[in-house]
């Protein structure tokens, strides 16, 4: 049911009844190993291509998440999967792998959020008894896709962020235990002008406020009645940026709530820059660790907030700025 | 930022880019530059040292010395690239790694590695210099206009 201008809420609040999150070697290394499922020595996985090991990754978060779920791959109704390489081929593909009815989507770092608001949708209105949702990133095929040749010697700003190797998934059902989705709210796009392609965390600030602002109007709550809300992948550059807007607007929130996943991703010793990115940073994030945190009990509500930048390698070279979009998802025990 | 970049946007655009820039980390230009200087003049200085073993030990003079010491530095910084090591040294180094020969051999062996997988003609031959080809392309430009200018002075008298 639409409740204010922007925000769905759930009647019948779908379970996520599995999740899983599968990470690289440089994820393994840091603050959230212990929440990851699987962890990869290599970024390869014994596969030829960068593009086929992000492909590998889906497949094996989707499987995992699958299995956690208690459901076979036949149960599963419909897929939902984003990421970053051109034409989205890694979801496609696992698409193909999966064998079940699938709908691709882009929102860049927000797909898993935008998947999840679409799965949610789906069963919530009866559509689907169940879903799955996906998304991957993979640094070296990001890096060589959006910037520059993975081991080309460019010196990159203290404002640049380091794309998560890996995958999360969730299935979503009508039925079951675990934390339930309550709401979410559609992002619109924002573009603050920004260009550089070195400090997404900058240029994606504004569209987390925007997003986190509507959910709080159109829901009438305040930010107190969660336990952390947490957005996608601003890093130590928009984060704080982030939280300065957020009180110009008048949301006061209180620093222990507000966080990000591409600064809980990494330990401070490592070499990521401004933190995590990518659709997995958020992805891997909210599927491993929060939401275990949930079943533990440590948390009772949750606003995730997954932030993506819509830039494209082509828009930048040709002097485009940079439209950024939001979506948050609320998650309550 | 240029004014005429700033002309484009709305005043919201203009506020928040200020009250963001406020809050970025800056780039460390002078330790970035300094750090160069260092990193330039250890490449530089293995550079010189390889040319003098080659005038000591081979037949080479101080002018037939600079081909194979290119070579081996081009050699090294292949490896060096190939092994995954290059990019952490430039990380390090910035301008003090990209601008030596080490540096453009980096581009190519780097964008030939990663698109091995699209194949060896439309993968390695379409794409290696794809970082290096500018380079080359606007090198080759600026020699030849400053090849006509020198000749111009010249046939006038001059130098």
């Amino acid at each position: 049911m639409l409740q204010g201008h922007q925000t769905w809420v759930f009647q019948s609040k779908p379970v996520i009844i599995g999740s899983a999150a599968i990470g690289g070697p440089f994820e393994a290394q840091g603050n959230l190993a212990k929440d990851f499922d699987l962890l990869h020595g290599d970024i390869w996985l014994g596969q030829d291509s960068y593009e086929q090991a992000e492909k590998k990754f889906l497949e094996q978060a989707c499987e995992t998440a699958i299995k956690k779920s208690g459901l076979k791959k036949e149960d599963i109704q419909f897929f939902l999967s984003g990421d970053l390489i051109n034409q989205i081929i890694p979801s496609s593909f696992t698409a193909r792998t999966l064998a079940v009815p699938f709908l691709g989507i882009y929102g860049a770092c927000s797909s898993s959020m935008e998947g999840l608001s679409l799965a949610s949708l789906m069963i919530d209105s009866g559509f689907a008894q169940n879903a799955l949702v996906g998304t991957s990133s993979h640094n070296a095929a990001s890096e060589k896709q959006y910037r520059y040749p993975t081991e080309y010697g460019a010196q990159k700003p203290p404002t640049a962020q380091w794309t998560v190797t890996g995958a999360g998934a969730a299935v979503v059902a009508k039925q079951g235990e675990g934390p339930r989705i309550a709401a979410s709210t559609i992002g619109r796009v924002i573009d603050m002008g920004l260009s550089d392609p070195f400090n997404m965390g900058a240029a994606m600030a504004p569209a987390a406020v925007d997003t986190i602002e509507a959910h709080f109007r159109d829901l009438n709550i305040s930010p107190l009645q969660y336990d952390l809300i947490a957005t996608g992948d601003l890093g130590k550059v928009g984060h704080p940026i982030a939280g300065d807007l957020l009180k110009q607007h008048g949301l006061d929130i209180p620093v222990e709530k507000l966080t990000d996943c591409g600064i809980l991703m990494y330990k401070e010793n490592q070499p990521v820059l401004a933190g995590g990115s990518g659709c997995a940073c958020v992805a891997t994030t909210t599927f491993g660790h929060l939401l275990n945190r949930m079943r533990k009990g440590e948390l009772n509500r949750i606003l995730v907030i997954g932030t993506g930048a819509l830039l494209s390698p082509m828009s930048y070279q040709q002097k485009e700025t940079i439209p950024c979009v939001a979506h948050a998802v609320s998650i309550e025990m | 930022m240029s004014s005429f970049k700033r002309k484009n946007l709305t005043p919201v655009q203009q506020q928040y880019q200020d009250f963001a820039r406020a809050r970025e980390p800056q780039r460390p230009i002078l330790a970035n530059c300094v750090r160069a200087f260092i990193g330039g003049g250890i490449i530089c200085t293995i550079g010189q040292g390889i040319q003098l073993f080659f005038i000591k030990y081979f037949d080479f003079d101080e002018k037939t010395a600079g081909d194979p010491t290119v070579a081996v530095l081009i050699m090294i910084s292949v490896l060096l690239t190939s092994f995954g090591v290059y990019d952490h040294i430039a990380q390090w180094a910035g301008a003090g790694s990209s601008v030596p020969v080490t540096g453009f051999a980096n581009t190519i062996t780097s964008a030939s590695l990663d698109h091995k997988s699209e194949g060896f003609v439309l993968g390695v031959g379409g794409n290696m210099f794809k970082i290096a080809g500018p380079v080359i392309v606007f090198g080759v430009f600026s020699a030849f206009i400053v090849a006509i200018i020198s000749v111009m002075i010249k046939s006038l008298g001059g130098m």
